[in-house]
Parts: C-alpha cells; sequence; structure tokens
C-alpha cells in the first residue's frame, strides 16, 4: 500500500452536535470537554479490509435473505443504490456497506424492540455489500416504516435506513441514516435535527430515482456517501517538536 | 473570484441507535444466523504471535450508569506493531473485533493480542495502544478512543504527550487486574471523562 498522506481533518461543522437536549438521550452521552486533535497516524490510516468471499449472494437483498430467497418480505419493494466517494471526488472501491432497518410496519427485529407492529416472518432487517470497482453499490429491500420512540411526548422516526461504512481506513469509520425524500417527519425529527446544517442534513435524503427503478417491480432511491479524503502532497516532512 | 475549491464536505453522522445490533452484530441482538459469517467476531485466530490479554470494562454516562446498549469497535496492529495489510503482518491477526456491552451487566470483553509499538511521523513511536471507536443510541458521531496498558512504557508516546491535563492521560491507561486481565473503562462525560480523539 503507497503512503497516501494523513486523513484530511473532519470538519465538525459538517456533522451532528453532540449535545441537543430535545435528543433526550444526547444529554448524558455526550462528552463535555474537546476532543483531542492530532494528525492521523498508522492507526487511522490503515483499517480492515474485506473479501467478496465473506459475502453471501443474498446479503444485499433484504427481501429475500431472512428467508435464504424461500419467501419475500411483506412491503413496497425498493433499490436503494448510490456510490461511496471520498472528500477528493475519488470513487472508494471495495469497501463494505451494512444496512439495518425497521420492517414496512417500523418493527425492529431485535431483541430489546417491543413495539406493537408485528414482526414480519420473512424479514430480518440487515444487509452487507462491497462497493464495486467504481464505488457503486445497491440493495434490494423494502420501504421501513416509520416508528414512535420514547423521547418527548410523541416522537416518530421518519422512515430510514441504517448505513454503516468503513472506507479503506478506521479514521474514515461512518455510522449514518438515509431518509426518503418527501416524508413529512424529517422535520419533526430530533435526531435529524441534531444536523444543524441544512444543506448537510439535505445530503441524508434520498430522491426518488425514476431511472433506477424497474417497472412492474421496484421504486428506486439514490444515496451517495462522501467519507473523509486524504491529503497528497509531495512535500511531506517529519513533523518536529512534538 | 477565485477558482472554485472542488471538495466535497463528508457525509454528516447520525447515531447508531439503540438497535445497531441488528447491522454489526445480528447474533447478539437475537437474529443467529443472519449471515453465514458475522463480520468481526475475533480479532485474531488460533496461532497469533504474541501474548493473549482480556481486558475488561464498562461505558458510563454522565450520570455513572453503565450503557447496556453500547457497541464498540476495535482496531489494533499485531504483536509487532504491523497492521493487517501491511508486509509482515501476523496472517492470524485480523485486527478488528466488534464487541457490545453486556445487556444486563453494561460490562464488555475483548480478548486479543497485546499490539506492538507503532512507527509515527513524529519521531517517536507510538506506544502499544488499541483504537477503540464507541457508538451507542445519544451518541451522534461515533467516539474515538485508545486504550495504552500500564504495564508498557507511554512515557515518549506523541499523543499522550499531547494531553494538557497529566492527570487525564490515566483515562487511556488500562489497568493490570491480573495475569494477562486489564481493566479499561470509559467515561462519555463528567467526572473522570475519557480523552476521546479527533485524528
Ligand atoms: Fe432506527
Amino acid at each position: 500500500m503507497i503512503d497516501q498522506g494523513p486523513l484530511i481533518p473532519r470538519n465538525r461543522e459538517m456533522h451532528p452536535v453532540p449535545y441537543y437536549p430535545d435528543y433526550k438521550t444526547s444529554v448524558a452521552r455526550s462528552p463535555s470537554l474537546p476532543l483531542l486533535s492530532m494528525e492521523s497516524g498508522p492507526s487511522e490510516e490503515t483499517g480492515p479490509t474485506f473479501g467478496h468471499d465473506q459475502i453471501g449472494a443474498l446479503d444485499n437483498n433484504l427481501i429475500l435473505n431472512w428467508t435464504k430467497g424461500a419467501a419475500p418480505a411483506v412491503g413496497e419493494r425498493i433499490l436503494m443504490h448510490g456510490r461511496v466517494l471520498d472528500e477528493n471526488g475519488r470513487a472508494v472501491p471495495e469497501t463494505l456497506i451494512e444496512i439495518w432497518q425497521a420492517n414496512a410496519g417500523g418493527r425492529y427485529r431485535h431483541k430489546k424492540d417491543g413495539y406493537l407492529a408485528p414482526l414480519d416472518p420473512n424479514f430480518g432487517g440487515c444487509g452487507r455489500t462491497l462497493t464495486d470497482a467504481n464505488g457503486c453499490y445497491q440493495f434490494l429491500t423494502i420501504r421501513p416504516g416509520a416508528y414512535p420512540w420514547p423521547n418527548r411526548g410523541n416522537d416518530w422516526r421518519p422512515m430510514h435506513i441504517h448505513i454503516s461504512v468503513y472506507g479503506h481506513s478506521f479514521g474514515q469509520r461512518l455510522i449514518t441514516q438515509m431518509y426518503f425524500e418527501g416524508d413529512p417527519l424529517i422535520e419533526r425529527c430530533p435526531i435529524a435535527a441534531t444536523i444543524r446544517n441544512r444543506s448537510q442534513l439535505d445530503r441524508l435524503v434520498a430522491p426518488l430515482d425514476m431511472a433506477a427503478s424497474r417497472p412492474l417491480d421496484f421504486l428506486a432511491y439514490k444515496f451517495d456517501i462522501v467519507l473523509r479524503g486524504r491529503r497528497q502532497t509531495m512535500f511531506e516532512n517529519k513533523l518536529e517538536g512534538l | 473570484m477565485v477558482q472554485p475549491l472542488t471538495v466535497l464536505p463528508e457525509s454528516p453522522s447520525q447515531t447508531a441507535g439503540p438497535y445497531v445490533h441488528i447491522g454489526l452484530m445480528p447474533t447478539y441482538a437475537g437474529n443467529p444466523g443472519a449471515y453465514a459469517e458475522e463480520i468481526g467476531t475475533s480479532p485474531i485466530a488460533e496461532g497469533a504471535q504474541g501474548t493473549v490479554i482480556e481486558i475488561v470494562g464498562s461505558v458510563y454516562d454522565g450520570t455513572g450508569w453503565a450503557l447496556r446498549d453500547a457497541l464498540i469497535e476495535s482496531w489494533q496492529p499485531d504483536a509487532a506493531g504491523i497492521f493487517p495489510g501491511q508486509p509482515g503482518a501476523d496472517p492470524a491477526v485480523s485486527g478488528l473485533c466488534r464487541f457490545a456491552a453486556d445487556a444486563v451487566s453494561g460490562e464488555f470483553t475483548l480478548r486479543t493480542v497485546k499490539p506492538g509499538p507503532v512507527p509515527s511521523r513524529y519521531g517517536k513511536a507510538f506506544a502499544p495502544h488499541i483504537s477503540l471507536w464507541v457508538v451507542a443510541r445519544g451518541i451522534n458521531i461515533g467516539l474515538q478512543t485508545r486504550i495504552y496498558f500500564e504495564d508498557e512504557d507511554n512515557s515518549d508516546d506523541p499523543l499522550l504527550a499531547r494531553i494538557e491535563q497529566r492527570p487525564r492521560v490515566e483515562t487511556l491507561i488500562a489497568k493490570k487486574i491480573g495475569e494477562n486481565r486489564y481493566r479499561f473503562d470509559i467515561r462519555l462525560q463528567g467526572a473522570g471523562e475519557t480523552v476521546f480523539l479527533d485524528l
């Protein structure tokens, strides 16, 4: 592996604020002291790699993967697709993307979720894939339902899919959520509102993509992800006096 | 006017939420068999070089309550300080581990090999350490930190040297509690708050 230089420092203005009282759980779980900033080193510039042999043929098909193809999940069939890029605009190939989500009724298959909407016997709710050589990925799934959660008096999560990405180094690690164009609950969600920069929040709202949808089968939503890039320079000096 | 800078901003984070285990640790979530092979179940395979160690601890919130829903990832090099993928790396060290706070006690356990020191651009090497990334409901962007070891020489470590309030260095150092056993607690907020990193 060539030394590509250190990671571009994270611009925290582009991210949610850690402490956001309308999202009550964040109040006691957000650090109150500043983070220790320093240039990245090998621990952040290296990261795990994954092979296609680790990924099953149905792993990116949430409609079929829980039943191993025996029966499809209930719900509105959708294709979630997009590209993973870095801040320099370069594709991030062969990187692991994992997603998890509620079923069409808004219920998660998790031992701690007791929401009264029923489980779908044909839906597990997790999927994973590797991006291709151009950084592209796709998942076939169902549109998750909105669900209520204990926070303020009557808070509901907008429809969303949770996404976890590695990039090529541990310092690029990112977990985020994809929302759906036109969902009125996005404006009312205190978790979405932790992102104070409106144009940044908009980047988590996937547009309906009719060009990629398949007639008589599924609608498509496009969701691109940008990870931290690395500083490219011919002038790397050893840092002194630190 | 100037030329436009065409830098794409990083996508914003969102909390991993209470059900992160469905995606990253399906067996823990109660869904064994979701995948033929789960990722990050152990950072080492049989035959890994070096000393096998066990690190236990909890993640505490600002009230002193141990989180029952935290998920942690660790990333580390092998016993010689070589990361997976680098030339000469121990093939039995994958380096990545995913582990969760116990749903009843809030305690986690990481079983791995003790890593070696790692070269840095700062001239001096980093003392042996394991990188951590902590996510949970209420954490809006994953928290980075490191485990160092009290029985290693940490005096020249370039990261620890940057911590102005010297008592806070202790928050990054695992305490020996037995033969090859350590304790490392993470405090998200308040008294003894862990030093979190922005690297
Ligand atoms: Fe959710």
